[in-house]
C-alpha cells in the first residue's frame, strides 16, 4: 500500500514538471517567433488570440492532426523509436533538477554526472530517426549531429568538473548553496569560473543543435536534416524535445554558474529582493532562454569545419586548463569552497 | 520475494533477452541498439546494488560516448551480413571451445571451494554518505598507484592509436585559420581604375 501511495505521489510530482515543462515550450516558440520577428523589423504571428497567445496551441493542433507520412523502406520499428528516443532523455533529465532548495523530484547524490548521462543519450534519437528515415538528406544531418554533440558533450564535461571542482559536490542543491554568501552576485561560480560559464553555454547552444550551430538541420544545404521525413506528431515530438532541452541548459547554466534561485543581492538588502525564491531561477533561465532566441536572429550558420575546431581546439583546451587553475585557486585559497 | 528482486529479475532477464539480441540479430545497427539496451540495463543492475556512481558512469561512459561512435561507425560502413555469416559453422569449434574454458575458470572462482563467496567479507550493503566520495576516498588513498598506473596506460593507448592512424600526406589542402582570420579587405580585394566609356573620344 504505502509503495503504491509513493508511486502516486511521485507520479504527480512527474506531472507536476511536466505539464507545466510542456506549456512553457509552447509559449517559448511563440516567444522566439515575436522575439525574432521584432529583431528583423516584422510583427510575428499576431492573428490567433489576443496577443498571438492561442498561436501555439493552433499550431499544436495542426501538428496533431496532419497526416503521418512513413517512407516506404525506412526501418519502421526504430523509425517510431527514434522520435521517443529523443524526447525521453530530455524530460527524464527534468527529475534532478532543483527549483528551489528542497523542491526537486529527486535529491540524488549523483545529480551532475545523472544529468551528463541523461543528456548524453538524446543523441540516439537523432542519430536513429536520420538512419531509419532511409534518406540522404535525414541521413547526413544524423551525422553532422553525432559529430558535433559527441564533440561539445567533453568541453561541457570538463566546464561541469570546474563546478564540481569549486562547490565540492557533485549534488545540485549543494551546487546552488556553495554559492550562497553575502556577497550577492560576487558569490556565485560566474566569476572565478568565468571562461567556463562562456564555453558551457556556447557548448550547451552547440549541444542542442541551435543557431548558429544547427547545421544539423540546415534548411540551406539538407533541407531539415535529420527530422527531414517526419511529419505531423512524429515531427511534434522532435520539436518539443528540442526546444525543451534549451530551457533545460538555460536552467542548467543559471543553476551551476548563477547561483540557482539565490538573490543576487543577498546580504544587501533585506525584504523580498534580497531573499531567495525560485523566480529568481527562472527570471535568470529566461535571459539564458532570450539569448538563445538572440543568437539565432542575429548570427550566420557556422561552417562545419569552424564548429569542430571551435570545439576540439578551441574549448577542450581551455577547459582542461582552467580545471588546473581552479583547482590552484582553491588551494592556495583565493577562490572559497563552498559545501 | 520482496520489490527489489522482482526488479533484479526483470531487469536480469531483460540484460539476458538484450544480449543474446546482441549476437543474433540480423542488422548491426538494430544488434548494436541492443548493445546499448544491454549496457543500459546492467547499468540499472549496478545502481540496485547501491552503486550509483558506477552505474550512471557506465550509461555516461559506454551508451553516451562509446557506443554513439560505435554506431556511427555501424552506420557509415554498410556491413554487408551474409558473408559474415558464411563462416559460423567453421568457426563453431573454436567458439565453443572458448566459451568452455570461460565458464570452466568462472565456475572454478565463483563456485569452488577456494574462492567461494563465502570466504570473503561480505562488503557493507549501504555505504554511509556519499557513494562517489567514497569510491574517491578509496582510489586517491589505498588504490592511488593501481589507479595512476592505469590512467598512464589509457593514456599510452591514446597516443599509440593516434600515433598509429595518423598520417601525413602531402598535397592536401587544408584551411589555415590563422591565415584565415587575419586575412584583410586589401589581399582579396584590388581596385582597378578604369576611365569611364562616356568620356570625350569613346563611345557612340
Amino acid at each position: 500500500m504505502d509503495d503504491l501511495l509513493l508511486l502516486a505521489w511521485t507520479l504527480a510530482k512527474i506531472l507536476l514538471i511536466a505539464v507545466p515543462l510542456i506549456v512553457a515550450v509552447a509559449f517559448f516558440t511563440l516567444a522566439e517567433r515575436k522575439v525574432i520577428g521584432w529583431m528583423q523589423v516584422r510583427l510575428g504571428p499576431t492573428e490567433i488570440g489576443p496577443l498571438a497567445l492561442a498561436q501555439p496551441f493552433a499550431d499544436t493542433a495542426k501538428m496533431l492532426f496532419k497526416e503521418l507520412v512513413m517512407p516506404r523502406n525506412a526501418d519502421r520499428f526504430l523509425y517510431i523509436l527514434a522520435p521517443l528516443l529523443t524526447l525521453a532523455p530530455a524530460f527524464a533529465a527534468w527529475a534532478v533538477i532543483p527549483f528551489d532548495q528542497g523542491v526537486a523530484l529527486s535529491q540524488i547524490d549523483a545529480g551532475l554526472l545523472y544529468l551528463l548521462a541523461m543528456t548524453s543519450l538524446g543523441v540516439y534519437g537523432v542519430i536513429l530517426a536520420g538512419w531509419a528515415s532511409n534518406s540522404k538528406y535525414a541521413f547526413l544531418g544524423a551525422m553532422r549531429s553525432a559529430a558535433q554533440i559527441v564533440s561539445y558533450e567533453i568541453a561541457m564535461g570538463f566546464a561541469l568538473v570546474c563546478v564540481i571542482v569549486a562547490s565540492g559536490s557533485l549534488n545540485i542543491e549543494k551546487i546552488v548553496l556553495a554559492q550562497a554568501g553575502n556577497a550577492g552576485f560576487f558569490e556565485w561560480f560566474w566569476l572565478p569560473l568565468l571562461p567556463m560559464f562562456v564555453v558551457y553555454f556556447i557548448s550547451g547552444v552547440a549541444e542542442t543543435n541551435r543557431a548558429p550551430f544547427d547545421v544539423a538541420e540546415g534548411e540551406s544545404e539538407i533541407v531539415a536534416g535529420f527530422h527531414v521525413e517526419y511529419s505531423g506528431a512524429a515531427f511534434a515530438v522532435f520539436f518539443l524535445a528540442e526546444y525543451a532541452n534549451m530551457i533545460l541548459i538555460s536552467l542548467l547554466a543559471a543553476i551551476m554558474f548563477l547561483g540557482g534561485w539565490l538573490s543576487p543581492f543577498q546580504g544587501w538588502i533585506g525584504g523580498f529582493l534580497g531573499e531567495p525564491s525560485f523566480l529568481w531561477l527562472f527570471a535568470k533561465a529566461s535571459i539564458f532562454a532570450f539569448c538563445y532566441l538572440w543568437f539565432r536572429a542575429t548570427f550566420p550558420r557556422y561552417r562545419y569545419d569552424q564548429i569542430m575546431r571551435l570545439g576540439w581546439k578551441v574549448f577542450i583546451p581551455i577547459t582542461i586548463v582552467w580545471v588546473a587553475v581552479i583547482a590552484v585557486l582553491i588551494v592556495a585559497k583565493v577562490v572559497e569552497r563552498g559545501v | 520475494m520482496n520489490y527489489e528482486s522482482y526488479l533484479f529479475l526483470a531487469l536480469a532477464t531483460l540484460l539476458v533477452i538484450a544480449a543474446g539480441a546482441v549476437v543474433t540479430l540480423r542488422n548491426p545497427v538494430h544488434a548494436a541498439m541492443s548493445l546499448v539496451l544491454t549496457f543500459f540495463t546492467s547499468a540499472m543492475l549496478w545502481i540496485l546494488l547501491r552503486a550509483e556512481f558506477l552505474g550512471i558512469t557506465l550509461v555516461l561512459v559506454y551508451v553516451g560516448a562509446v557506443m554513439v561512435l560505435f554506431l556511427f561507425v555501424v552506420m557509415m560502413l554498410d556491413i554487408n551480413v551474409v558473408p559474415l555469416r558464411e563462416g559460423f559453422a567453421r568457426y563453431l569449434p573454436v567458439g565453443l571451445l572458448v566459451a568452455g574454458i570461460m565458464a570452466a575458470q568462472m565456475v572454478a572462482v565463483l563456485g569452488g571451494h577456494h574462492f567461494g563467496l563465502e570466504r570473503y567479507t561480505a562488503p557493507p550493503a549501504v555505504i554511509e554518505g556519499s557513494n562517489t566520495a567514497a569510491l574517491g576516498q578509496l582510489l586517491y588513498t589505498g588504490y592511488v598507484y593501481p589507479f595512476e598506473i592505469a590512467a598512464v596506460i589509457l593514456l599510452v593507448a591514446i597516443v599509440a592509436a593516434i600515433a598509429l592512424t595518423h598520417r601525413r600526406r602531402e598535397g592536401v589542402k587544408l584551411q589555415d585559420p590563422g591565415k584565415q582570420t587575419m586575412v584583410r579587405k586589401a589581399d582579396r580585394l584590388r581596385v582597378v581604375k578604369m576611365p569611364s566609356d562616356t568620356r570625350e573620344g569613346h563611345g557612340a
